[in-house]
């Protein structure tokens, strides 16, 4: 059995997503990693080193600068031959590509999995998280996008992959990029930190969430999350979203600050081994599932959190 | 320029769906159904463009058993002009969607394709990419903004470090974030209007699709439910309990 994943990266850097894909993928048979972009040697270099990888594909072209998914779809399907897997990590770049790759095969793909019982045998959650589903594909290629919170990470080193080069495929002229605005943070990555510090609406404006959550997120070297309430009301950006529709995470502690726990935030987030919520109602559905609660204002208890966690060493 | 938006019919957002206690499936018996949220802001966005004279007729098409026509008569009442119902009893995955899809939009010839993101029932997240690669067309996926040009629509996706905007050839297909729009509250003349509008009804065999499943659905199972956990009294308590006991700080 054999498994294509299609790396993600950003700029100079192999994303973890694809070490989370990797360690899903050792489940399932050899795994290659196909790496599509523009001077992307780089890459490439890091991915070889990646520990259970036997090949690296490198597909190096001005028409892959931009990653877009009506680019390299035609190039995933020109090597899915070979291969009886083709894994992407759940990502917002694994999302738009994947299901492309898929119709062009004539595949279903199973999304967000999160368990492989068997090599045809995969779970996935449906309804915001509050069901599993186990699917069995008898398909002949089996796509699937991994929940990188449900994997661990495969070792970056000690891997000797070797370098190949794959000849780019046409192009469609269909879309075209324009510019990326990223979000510039001081902080961890949210998919990835061990501590997720997270907004709701009851922060009340965008001032006092950056107040109350910055200086907490930089104690506890935590990433900043929040609730779609609180990215909707303007106090934090999208990309900070923590839910359904937004990132999924499972951090060792997730501290929830004035959210009152929609179903929705939930799904992206119950995972979490330590859940801490701070909430001034008592029956904020949020306190279901934390281990810890505190019904208090968060005005004057983040603070005091604070100062506190600075007496410990923080 | 007509636009296409592919609705569905799916248990409502504020629903905790439970999983039936054979776990051959969840129990959506007797739970109220909606619009999924995402193609109400596909809806929204479609009626907004012809609103502002950017496009001149909204096809709304739903697939699945009879009661889709409430979605579709939803979709009329916020503005839509005519719908087109695929009635199926069958379960139909995402692939088996965008190939029904694909079949009405090649009668209906539209220059945009609008779906919602992903339906909050399967969570797939894959109709509209499918669509688009079927139909060879362009995709934006998880738009937030969209501005149509003379060719082309320039659409501002959603992305995991922040945003990025693309340029798509029209015809195109693109699928909606929340963030797009807020959807409007529909008033009772509309709902009334909305009936008079015409829902033409389709097969599978006349649209001539194979939706027969790829996938096997063997079981559904809860989630490992969370031990209960503690309530703390003060911030004092829960550092303490942070550091000695969870040992996370």
């Amino acid at each position: 059995m054999s498994v294509l994943i299609i790396a993600e990266y950003q700029q100079s850097c192999l994303d973890e997503a694809t070490l989370h894909a990797v360690s899903a993928a050792q489940q399932l048979g050899e795994i290659d990693i196909l790496i599509a972009g523009h001077n992307v040697a780089g890459i490439a270099a890091q991915a070889q080193q990646i520990s259970g990888v036997r090949k690296v594909l490198l597909a190096d072209a001005p028409d892959y600068a931009q990653v877009l998914a009506e680019a390299v779809a035609p190039l995933v399907v020109q090597l899915a031959d070979s291969y009886n897997y083709i894994i992407a990590a759940a990502t917002c770049f694994g999302k738009n590509l994947l299901p492309r790759v898929a119709a062009l095969l004539d595949c279903a793909p199973v999304s967000d999995v999160v368990a492989i019982i068997d090599s045809q045998t995969f779970v996935h959650p449906i309804y915001a998280g509050n069901a599993l589903q186990t699917v069995r594909s008898e398909q002949s290629k089996q796509l699937l996008t991994i929940r990188t919170t449900a994997f661990a990470l495969a070792e970056s080193a000690g891997g000797q992959a070797a370098i190949e080069s794959v000849a780019a495929v046409p192009v469609p002229e269909l879309s075209r990029f324009i510019e990326r605005k990223l979000t510039k943070s001081d902080h961890p990555e949210l998919t990835t930190a061990k501590v997720v510090v997270s907004g709701g609406r009851g922060l009340g404006s965008a001032e006092n969430f950056a107040a109350l959550l910055n200086p907490l997120a930089d104690t506890l070297n935590a990433a900043i999350g929040a609730s779609r309430a609180a990215v909707d009301a303007g106090y934090a950006p999208n990309d900070y979203q923590v839910g359904q529709t937004g990132k999924v995470v499972a951090p060792e502690l997730y501290i929830a600050i004035g959210i009152s726990g929609a179903i929705q935030h939930l799904a992206g987030m119950k995972d979490s081994k330590v859940i801490v919520a701070i909430n001034k109602d008592a029956d904020a559905p949020i306190f279901n599932v934390a281990d810890y609660a505190l019904v208090a204002d968060l005005n004057t208890a983040v603070p005091e959190l604070l100062e506190q966690l600075k007496a410990l060493g923080h | 320029m007509k636009i296409l938006v592919a609705v569905k019919r799916v248990v409502d957002y504020n629903v905790k769906v439970r999983v039936k206690p054979d776990e051959s499936d969840v129990d959506i018996g007797n739970v109220k159904m909606s619009m999924n949220p995402f193609d109400e802001i596909a809806v929204e966005e479609a009626v907004r463009l012809k609103e502002a004279g950017k496009a001149t007729e909204v096809v709304v098409v739903s697939l699945g058993v009879k009661q889709c026509e409430e979605t579709l008569r939803t979709a009329l009442a916020m503005g839509a002009d005519r719908a087109i119902h695929v009635e199926t009893d069958e379960k139909l995955e995402p692939l088996a969607v965008a190939k029904l899809l694909k079949a009405v939009a090649e009668t209906e010839q539209p220059q945009l394709l609008l779906l919602g993101k992903q339906a909050i029932d399967d969570d797939a997240n894959q109709t509209a990419q499918m669509l688009a690669a079927l139909m060879q067309f362009a995709q934006g996926t998880f738009a937030s903004k969209i501005e149509l040009k003379a060719d082309e629509v320039l659409v501002t996706r959603e992305i995991d470090g922040g945003q990025e905007q693309l340029a798509l050839k029209l015809p195109a297909v693109i699928s909606t974030d929340l963030r797009l729009n807020e959807p409007r509250y529909i008033k009772l003349p509309n709902i009334m209007q909305a009936k008079k509008k015409p829902l033409e009804k389709k097969t599978v065999a006349e649209l001539g699709v194979d939706i027969s499943p790829r996938l096997v659905q063997l079981k559904v199972t809860e989630p490992a439910e969370r031990a209960a956990g503690i309530r703390v009294g003060n911030v004092a308590e829960l550092v303490d309990r942070l550091h000695h006991e969870a040992k996370v700080i």
